[in-house]
């Protein structure tokens, strides 16, 4: 760990490791008294090999599975991008009612992740009554993820050329049933997140990422479409069932008229992409064709056609926090992929934080590292060195959270005054 | 902003780099029931004019993003792909491309495009330390990924004697070494 030198600065590792964790980072703050002033992001405790796996010991079809492995938060988009990499190597066509199957899953999967992340946004604030009431209003979707699918979590719904369940007609009246639900939340929420006096005191005009560094720094999803860059994979290219609607990227100015980049407008784009969302799986039912769901339902021939193959491929998705991006290579004979390379939204996010966390406080970097929704729990413990006589304390994640608390209960105080 | 079609974007490759521009091959396929058009874009240079294409790609798009770098160890050389995409913003517009470029494994070395994109920074980093390519130039050279405490010169994205063969276990009644490919 760098000790700085100066008088003043303190190093600050935060993570990488907390039983709640669902994605191990540590992050070294250089402090100068309250304010930080650097940020280095040091990652890599939890590489598990997977594309090597995938070079060396499944083949194509196990890899689907693998895939889906990579998070247990989006593993819809990963497989989805991953068949869809292999379908353009080995020249495979989807049917068209797959690809709207694709396209519903993946937007069920945006809402409870949503959700997810609403609720835990509002823990690091302390306000815990809306984390309670947002994932509790989050197992309708759950609910409704587990009778379409079979299961809540790792759904196993892909398949090379097509999906491996179909939606249908009987079970239209319980999906509509449960969107309608959402949009008559929608307002609630709304008034929940964007008019409450304490959450917009504490996420305005904190953690902002300008336009320009978020198209520098590469960021992707509501993290880059806050800073008003107008990216998104369903609007740009293309694929699944995205391709035959009307998709318009969501930014904050849409709302508010204007794009500051803070905290603030993340939770604006992710609320309006919970009801985007909810608007394109109704869609989607509306004009979903009829017809198999699957290019070649003989999984031993499929294979051997992927045995066969050889070609290269590149699937994109628009995943909860951003794009996915997975590019495979087929080598003809080989029963591995011959190259195998997945890129998650959070490898180019974490890119930002140095930026976001810059010039802000320690109290709110639990709410502005959690509002580019990495896979987040992160900064769970931290260690503050005293660089003068190199002492080491314990901050642990319950007083990180707790001056965070205090940062909110101190506004509220100034505010009531 | 003019958006130029993927036969459009080959030949300003082609003006743009002159007799270092390799070979490029545009894929296409018809999507869901409208049948929009999903194109990539897959195009091949010579290692001298690497950053004078990553440049040409600013022009075609002022910031275009890089989504990752792939690398392929072919044998003899190893094989680099920059995963980059533009046109994005317009409704189903956008293009994936990839700039492919080869090096020998007798001289594993990329200039870096952090100065250009500084984003790129991650990747490049994973690229060094998986796959031994050392990219000239990066302001900041430690690991990504990799543990401080993995052996140099292992790289394990390798199919050669340098991948991680003899770190992985064999298990018992299992003959298959993993990495040979």
């Amino acid at each position: 760990m760098a000790v700085d030198e100066t008088k003043t600065r303190y190093t600050i590792p935060v993570g990488p490791i907390h039983p709640a964790l669902k994605e191990p980072v540590r992050l070294d703050l250089s402090i100068d008294g309250e304010e930080i002033v650097d940020v280095d992001v040091v990652v890599g405790q939890v590489h598990r090999g997977i594309e090597w796996l995938g070079m060396n010991r499944n083949n194509p079809i196990q890899n689907i599975y693998l895939a889906e492995r990579v998070c247990g938060i989006c593993n819809i988009c990963h497989p989805f991008a991953y068949v869809m990499a292999v379908e353009q190597a080995a020249g495979i066509t989807p049917p068209e009612r797959a690809e709207y199957i694709r396209v519903i899953i993946a937007e069920m999967e945006r809402i409870h992740s949503h959700l997810l992340w609403a609720g835990v946004a509002a823990h690091e604030i302390g306000f815990d009554s809306v984390f309670y009431l947002v994932w509790r209003v989050r197992e309708e979707i759950m609910d409704l993820i587990e009778y379409v699918t079979g299961n809540r979590v790792t759904k196993a719904m892909f398949q090379i050329g097509g999906v491996r369940r179909d939606i249908t007609e009987e079970q239209f009246p319980k999906i509509r049933q449960s969107l309608d639900y959402y949009k008559s939340l929608f307002g609630q929420l709304k008034t929940l997140f964007l008019d409450d006096k304490t959450i917009r005191m504490r996420t305005r005009s904190v953690g902002v990422l300008k336009t320009e560094d978020a198209l520098k720094l590469l960021a992707v999803g509501p993290t880059g479409r806050a800073s008003g860059v107008p990216k998104d994979v369903r609007q740009d290219q293309p694929y699944g069932g995205y391709a035959d609607l009307d998709i318009k990227a969501i930014t904050p100015d849409m709302l508010t008229g204007t794009v500051v980049g803070d905290v603030y407008d993340r939770i604006i784009v992710r609320l309006l992409e919970v009801k985007q969302a909810v608007e394109i799986i109704e869609q989607c039912l509306e004009k979903m064709p009829p017809g198999p769901i699957l290019a070649q339902p003989k999984i031993a021939v499929l294979l051997k056609t992927l045995t066969q193959a050889e070609g290269e491929g590149i699937g994109r998705a628009e995943a909860p926090r951003g794009e996915v991006v997975h590019y495979v290579r087929l080598e003809a004979g080989r029963e591995t992929l011959s190259t195998w390379k997945i890129r998650a939204p959070t490898y180019v996010n974490l890119m930002s934080i140095p930026t976001i966390l810059k010039g802000g406080q320690i109290a709110d970097v639990p709410i502005a590292f959690a509002s580019i929704d990495p896979c987040m729990s992160c900064t769970n413990r931290a260690i503050v060195v005293d660089s003068k006589t190199k002492n080491t304390s314990l901050l642990s994640y319950r007083e990180l959270h707790e001056l965070s608390v205090e940062k909110t209960k101190g506004l509220e105080a100034e505010f009531d005054s | 902003m003019e958006l130029l079609s993927p036969e459009e974007i080959v030949d300003s490759f082609k003006t743009a780099l002159g007799d270092s521009f390799i070979d490029a091959k545009i894929y296409q396929r018809e999507v869901a029931v409208k049948k929009n058009k999903f194109r990539s874009l897959w195009v091949e240079v010579k290692k001298s004019a690497f950053r004078d294409a990553v440049e040409h790609i600013c022009h075609l798009q002022k910031y275009p993003h890089l989504a990752i770098i792939s690398s392929s160890d072919l044998g003899t050389e190893v094989e680099l792909i920059y995963h980059f995409t533009i046109y994005y913003g317009y409704h189903l517009e956008e293009l994936s491309l990839g700039l492919r470029v080869k090096l020998p494994k007798s001289d594993l070395k990329i200039p870096t495009i952090t100065d250009i994109i500084p984003g790129a920074i991650f990747t490049e980093r994973e690229t060094q330390e998986m796959m031994g390519v050392e990219v000239v130039g990066i302001p900041d050279n430690r690991r990504l990924f990799l543990p401080e405490d993995f052996p140099q010169g292992v790289y394990p994205w390798r199919a050669d004697e340098t991948g991680p063969k003899d770190m992985l276990r064999v298990l018992p009644g299992r003959q298959k070494k993993y990495g040979s490919g």
